[in-house]
């Protein structure tokens, strides 16, 4: 076409990436600036960030919205647990737990991604009730009562805050880079047209199946690598905490404030729910009323999330993870 | 007496312009036949009149009173019926209820059960069968008698030959001169321009969403229709 | 002859699986909503006839006639002000709304009553653990004998709602298509108020037959949202009495699972309901590669 030109990057997704750049590699000096508690509270960040990066990976690049994600959060805790007690080192078990919950994933997957839609969603609930029954009745690890990742006690309390916020930050970089990537690729564009309209996307010759599998098994490492990132952190492993659909509920509202779909929303909706859980967790159950009340208002009224709708009206994609038809050649 | 009177209507697809800025009148008792070119906008015309399609701009009055903002199923009770594109039976449910069912919407008059199977007799053998597994014909036949039993004051009839054999054809318009001649008032969309213009009173050709000629059937010939149906003796290049 | 115990009172159980089963069914048969806050107004219903009952001295039983009517308004609100809007926005809005609404719901229980977990057995006196003693193996208990025919009466009337009432014709009309149930003259918002109220109120039925056989706490929902979808799946979505299929296979699964190892129990139920779904799966799979013998790679 005459006098257009495609294009991924412009001024202001160039800035914006190579500030989000410096961002990253200065917080991984974090531990060095900041004292114990703001170190712990940003472990705890990234672990909600990961998380809401993987839901919306599932529910707003390929479309399942899934209520099960807490199932590979507590096996990536679980099988930590198991790892490390077979004498594998803590992070390397960190590191392997969660590639077993994408294992895990890879046999659910041929069941679960037939399933339709709202199927799909309590589907995966099951599934990760099923899971949590199972580990309930693994004795090895206290059955119902739960254990704790007693190789943890071999490092200082000092180092292993430091270990656990590098572990928890290698793990979001990679998840967001892994993301980025994944979206400027042709999955990336295979995604946008799934989620527009599956049966056009299959159509043109989209693998909608293939597609699928590949956000679900890494959303499922993702939730996992949470999972045992949350159990390094916190120590004590109970299934009824690591398998609760609670989890879900938190992913959902992070990934509805923050906007669905987009790729800056989850890293809004993940600092926005920290805010909120670091002023308001212990008020009790009228701040999960709160977190309830707002997940149906957004769903409702504000669909695209803070960041969708601002992105919307102002036209604005911060990070080039789309196109740009231009005029011409300017630059 | 003007049952119907549209007035700079204009409705969109989208962005699409699907009729522009269309105005005409219809009295009591007469028939008004609907053509134009697939896309001219004349189901869109009569979808937005029956309430299942929201309007851009313009008025709609019927019976002196503006309804452009009551909801379809009240436009029902006031008397207006459409049998729309496709047939759209309750695939689901019997003849029969899909019969009741219209009937149910609280209107008195002369359509019920038996009369309609009296100027259906095609469907009155079929009452108990599943609207799925009817023919074409019987389907029209069905979806027509479903507008008639809400007892209306203006039948919208879209495309009922679309996709009936000749036969079939046939048999619908034999039963529809029946509810002509009994002093209805419809406004008829159909392809087939031979029948549109020996059962109609009034004729409209519509052209990319507007109206190109607009007159009586006797007073216009079937050449100037076709002339208009194509927009022939338009300018090339001129806005529409 | 323990089995055929356990297979009985299986069987019983799936009455009150149909019964919680079935507000879910309609509801999505008519309005294709899958209400994630389903179990939550179960326990909804469970409360308030604690509320009525304790507050007003009443029986459970006769607290019905204020606990149903007003289960069946909070249906009908909650389909106009919050359903209807998802309606009309894609799959992804009703189940992040009725989501976030069982957590509400969930959350505003424990708020009002604690974690305590509670029963209205002892409020039904004999009839809790009654029960007919069949041979020297089988027992059928009083209470679960009553929920299994309620749950079949209530199939019943809804089956000739359905099937043979001008509501039902409208229900179903505008289950199939509703813009053109409008266009002859069926008020679809209407329609949907009631299908909300009449699945919200037997579902606030279910609720309190849970606190009478067994015990209940603001947190029970999810649980017993997962049994319903796993009945009304098991039975094939969009039939009544398949739902009650559904329940019964669920309930017999889980009691002859409890009675292999009672810490299976529910394990049974969400085993069996994976295995049918996988089955169903594979055999829309078979059928889309036409037939078995080409699955098998015999035949082409």
């Amino acid at each position: 076409m005459k006098g257009f030109q495609v294009e991924r990057w412009d001024r202001v997704s160039v800035a914006a990436t190579a500030a989000v750049g410096l961002v990253l590699v200065a917080f991984g000096f974090a531990p060095f600036v900041l004292g114990a508690n703001g170190v712990d509270k940003l472990t705890t960040l990234f672990v909600y960030l990961i998380l809401a990066l993987m839901w919306n990976a599932l529910a707003g690049y390929a479309g399942l919205v899934s209520v099960g994600q807490q199932a590979f959060f507590g096996l990536g805790a679980y099988f930590t647990i198991q790892l490390s007690n077979h004498g594998v080192g803590v992070y390397l078990s960190l590191v392997l737990a969660a590639l077993l919950a994408g294992v895990v994933a890879i046999s659910t997957s041929f069941f679960v991604l037939r399933l339709r839609a709202g199927v799909f969603a309590i589907g995966t609930w099951v599934v990760a009730e099923a899971f949590h029954l199972l580990v309930n009745l693994d004795h090895s690890v206290g059955g119902v009562t739960g254990t704790s990742l007693t190789a943890l006690n071999g490092f200082s309390a000092g180092d292993r805050r430091e270990y656990n916020y590098w572990a928890t930050f290698g793990f979001t970089v990679a998840i967001l880079i892994a993301t980025f990537v994944l979206l400027r690729s042709r999955t990336g564009a295979s995604l946008q047209a799934i989620r527009d309209d599956e049966e056009a996307a299959a159509s043109v010759g989209v693998r909608v199946l293939g597609t699928k599998w590949i956000v679900y098994v890494f959303a499922a490492v993702g939730c996992g690598a949470a999972g045992a990132l949350w159990l390094a952190t916190s120590i004590t492993f109970q299934p009824n905490s690591y398998f609760s659909v609670q989890w879900t509920a938190y992913m959902i509202f992070m990934v509805l404030v923050g906007g669905l779909g987009t790729f800056e929303g989850p890293i809004i909706g993940a600092v926005v729910f920290f805010l909120i859980q670091d002023n308001f967790g212990d008020q009790g159950v009228w701040y999960l009323v709160g977190l309830g009340g707002a997940a149906i208002f957004f769903a409702l009224f504000m669909p695209r999330g803070i960041w969708g709708t601002i992105a919307d009206r102002n036209e604005i994609r911060l990070l080039p993870v789309g196109y740009r038809l231009r005029r011409g050649t300017e630059h | 007496m003007t049952l119907l009177s549209v007035e700079g209507l204009v409705a969109r697809h989208g962005l699409l312009e699907a009729v522009r800025d269309v105005t005409f009148e219809l009295d009591e008792g007469e028939t008004l036949a609907l053509v134009g070119a697939n896309g001219a906008g004349k189901t869109t015309l009569l979808r937005t009149i029956a309430g299942a399609h929201r309007i851009a701009s313009g008025r709609i009055r019927f019976q002196g009173r503006d309804i452009v903002d009551d909801s379809a199923h009240r436009r029902v009770r006031m008397g207006i019926a459409l049998v729309p594109e496709g047939r759209r039976l309750f695939t689901g449910l019997t003849v029969e209820e899909n019969l009741q069912l219209a009937g149910q919407c609280g209107r008195r008059g002369p359509w019920n059960l038996e009369s309609v199977y009296e100027a259906f007799p095609l469907i009155a053998s079929r009452r108990k069968r599943r609207a799925g597994n009817l023919s074409g014909g019987e389907q029209q036949a069905t979806a027509i008698g479903r507008a008639l039993m809400t007892n209306p004051r203006v039948v919208l009839l879209d495309e009922v030959s679309l996709g009936l054999a000749p036969v079939a054809v046939d048999a619908v318009y034999r039963s529809l001169d029946g509810v002509l001649a009994g002093g209805a008032t419809v406004v008829l969309v159909e392809q087939d321009l031979g029948r549109a213009l020996s059962v109609a009173d009034r004729v409209i050709c519509m052209l990319e969403g507007r109206i190109v000629l607009q007159g009586t059937a006797k007073e216009l010939t079937r050449e100037q229709v076709v002339a208009a149906y194509f927009g022939l003796g338009r300018e090339q290049g001129a806005p529409a | 002859m323990i089995w055929a115990n356990q297979v009985v009172t299986g069987i019983l159980l799936g009455g009150y699986y149909a019964l919680l089963a079935s507000g879910l069914s309609l509801m999505f048969g008519v309005m294709r909503i899958i209400n994630l806050a389903h179990g939550d107004l179960a326990i909804l219903g469970a409360f308030f006839t604690f509320l009525v009952a304790n507050d007003l001295g009443w029986n459970p039983f006769l607290a019905l006639v204020i606990v149903l009517p007003g289960m069946a308004l909070v249906g009908w609100l909650l389909q106009r002000t919050m359903f209807e809007r998802s309606l009309r926005s894609g799959v992804l809005v009703p189940l992040l709304t009725t989501f976030g609404l069982a957590i509400v719901i969930e959350n505003l229980l424990f708020a009002k009553y604690g974690a305590d977990t509670r029963s209205l057995g002892p409020q039904i006196g004999n009839l809790a653990f009654d029960s007919w003693k069949i041979n020297s193996q089988i027992y059928i208990g009083h209470l679960s004998a009553l929920i299994f025919v309620v749950a079949v009466g209530v199939l019943g009337v809804l089956h000739i709602l359905l099937r043979r009432t001008p509501i039902g014709r409208a229900l179903r009309a505008t289950a199939e298509d509703a813009d053109t149930a409008e266009l002859v003259g069926v008020n679809s918002r209407s329609v949907y108020g009631i299908a909300s109220g009449i699945a919200v109120a037997i579902a606030g039925l279910a609720g309190v037959f849970l606190a009478m056989r067994s015990s209940y706490d603001p947190y029970s929902g999810p649980l017993q949202l997962i049994f319903a979808f796993e009945a009304v799946v098991i039975g094939g979505i969009g039939s009544l009495w398949g739902t009650l299929a559904g329940g019964i296979i669920l309930g017999v699964a889980q009691n002859v699972g409890a009675q292999l190892n009672p810490e299976w129990q529910i394990l049974a139920g969400h085993i069996v309901f994976l295995a049918i779904l996988a089955g169903r799966l594979m055999l829309t799979a078979i059928e889309e590669r036409g037939g078995l013998d080409v699955f098998l790679g015999r035949a082409s």
